[in-house]
């Protein structure tokens, strides 16, 4: 910094502890209710403290749901978000780094149209199209299968890109030390390719599990039965009722846990989840 | 940019590209095409008839009050979400910025509300202002402002719009703060050698040289506003008190998935379709142009 006045990092830091703390308000007061008992939840003003109800609201949610609203154990749910999450983010994967694999290094009739097909779907989010594709879903018996709750959100054209770009980037010598070692394109892309995508590979893997884990409309759609819930769907189920029989203790540990896998990937794995933020919008 | 070397296969790339492909068409260009089709008909609740009725639908869309009101309330809460959650974000980046022991600890206390499901981001926030419950709605009424979203239309706005900022917080600080730090030190040096105090730098150096990253923000969190809220407002509000927050992306929903109104519906969604390839093409476009000084 240019000058050093110890004023001014006294206002910076004040700042930004104010910005961290209104960020942190919500988590925080939900943390505290799903420490509390439902009397001490429901009485004005709520306690700012946590409780002794930690334990017991936990288990409660996560072996037998809430009481009023949802029966499903939140276990199961969390069971599906995570299904869902792993599938999404290793499907995506998958299938775009294969498909950019053809597009970078073959050349074939209808590259450009194969190009040209996968990259509008850029333009159009699931919300715009929800409707007509829940139909194809339910023609194709979909509905409440692990397949239809994910497949349709595998086909995105951002992973298939930023690989694309990947590739683009790698040494020509490589490829052609390969083929002349007499390496097949597939050797090629296991033992070379594979290893160095490495990063980009993490990076896109945590920000697929977080778009995965945190859906939101398209479970609300495509699962009617309890057991398929995921665990944003059960929340939105437990307050979906009358407000005076919202159990708010054991909505909130639902909260919490929801919150906490893809909150852990984010903090523990921070470096990539950046990198994949940025690499993702360019 | 091309690859010299290539390798050759007659069937290879084919086989490699037939997932994605297959998920495409199936999950993609089939139900859009349905979309499109369905915008041009009349079906009644059972689909048992269905008429042809060419533009029909678009024309009753612009005609109904309730639409022209969802993109009035549309525009309203994009553009607060907007302006509001860049103000924030690029003021927190700022301070940031210039902190040296502890910028990683705010950055990480800063960067979590990303991972957090808008739904569940939704209830967190509703709890907190519940009419009956909320510990801030118990704060605001010991200020002597009466605070109920469920009645009244400007305060379910309201709700929707801070969850909506909170929720985007963590990735306009990032992107802010990214863009900051490659702000050439020596324009800054030697701004504060010619005298310039730091609102000066700020105003004729800084965000000048920002303005690329602003741009994009800009056109991300319209993007965000338009159609990742969906989530936000059915989980807080359900586009209620009366309609006051259906914005477009719920009003699709509602008028399909609740109302059965199919061609009403496809024809939103062709709307909303046309909307989002005006807002990628003016993205392309503008950053190929570079908006900078």
């Amino acid at each position: 910094m240019v000058e050093q006045r110890p004023l001014g990092a006294v206002v910076n830091h004040l700042v930004l502890i104010a910005g961290v703390a209104i960020v942190a308000l919500p988590l925080y007061v939900g943390f505290v209710a799903s420490t509390l008992s439902f009397d001490q939840v429901t009485s004005v003003p709520m306690q700012m403290t946590p409780g002794t109800h930690l334990v017991e609201n936990y288990e409660a949610v996560l072996l037998h749901g809430s009481t009023a609203a949802s029966k499903a154990p939140v276990g199961q749910m969390m069971w599906n978000s995570l299904v869902m999450a792993l599938a999404i983010a290793i499907g995506k994967i998958t299938i775009s780094m294969l498909s950019a694999f053809a597009i970078v290094y073959f050349r074939f009739p209808l590259r450009k149209t194969c190009f040209w097909l996968i990259f509008v779907t850029l333009m159009l989010p699931v919300e715009v199209r929800i409707l007509p594709t829940y139909k194809v879903v339910a023609e194709l018996g979909m509905v409440d299968t692990y397949a239809g709750l994910t497949l349709p959100l595998i086909a995105s054209a951002t992973a298939t890109f930023l690989f694309r770009q990947f590739f683009l980037t790698v040494p020509e010598e490589l490829a052609e030390a390969a083929r002349i070692d007499g390496a097949g394109p597939m050797r090629f892309f296991i033992d070379i390719l594979l290893p160095l995508s490495r990063t980009s590979i993490a990076a896109l893997f945590v920000i697929m599990f977080i778009y995965g884990w945190n859906q939101y409309l398209w479970p609300l759609l495509v699962t009617t039965r309890e057991e398929m819930y995921t665990v944003v769907i059960g929340i939105k189920r437990m307050v979906a009722g009358g407000d005076a029989l919202i159990e708010w203790q054991y909505v909130m540990a639902t909260a919490m846990l929801a919150l906490l896998p893809p909150a852990v990937v984010v903090l523990l794995m921070q470096r990539w989840f950046v990198k994949g933020l940025v690499d993702t919008e360019k | 940019m091309e690859k010299r070397v290539v390798f050759q296969s007659r069937w290879l790339p084919y086989a490699l590209l037939a997932p994605q492909l297959a998920v495409t068409l199936v999950f993609f260009f089939w139900p859009a095409s349905q979309a499109l089709y369905w915008s041009l008909l009349i079906q009644d609740a059972f689909a048992a008839r269905t008429q042809f009725v060419w533009f029909d639908n678009f024309r009753d869309l612009f005609n109904d009050p309730h639409y022209i009101a969802s993109f009035q309330v549309t525009a309203v809460f994009s553009i607060l979400v907007t302006v509001i959650g860049l103000t924030i974000a690029l003021l927190l980046a700022v301070f940031a910025d210039r902190v040296i022991r502890g910028a990683r600890l705010y950055k990480t206390l800063l960067i979590w509300p990303y991972a957090v499901a808008a739904a569940v981001a939704a209830v967190l926030w509703v709890f907190l202002l519940n009419p009956t419950l909320g510990v801030l709605t118990h704060l605001l009424r010991a200020l002597g402002y009466d605070w109920n979203y469920l009645l009244n239309a400007r305060q379910a706005l309201i709700l929707i719009v801070i969850t909506a900022v909170w929720k985007q917080i963590s990735y306009n600080f990032l992107f802010f703060l990214a863009g900051l730090q490659s702000v050439p030190k020596s324009l800054i040096e030697a701004a504060a050698i010619d005298g310039a105090g730091p609102a000066r730098r700020f105003w004729t150096i800084v965000f000048p040289m920002l303005s690329p990253t602003t741009f994009f923000l800009l056109v991300v969190n319209i993007v965000y506003a338009f159609f990742d809220t969906f989530a936000i407002v059915d989980a807080a509000t359900s586009g209620g008190p009366v309609q006051a927050t259906a914005i477009l992306v719920f009003k699709v929903y509602q008028d399909g998935v609740q109302a059965l109104d199919l061609g009403g519906s496809a024809a939103q969604s062709v709307v909303l379709m046309v909307v989002v390839i005006a807002l990628t093409v003016a993205q392309f476009r503008f950053v190929e142009r570079k908006v900078q000084y």
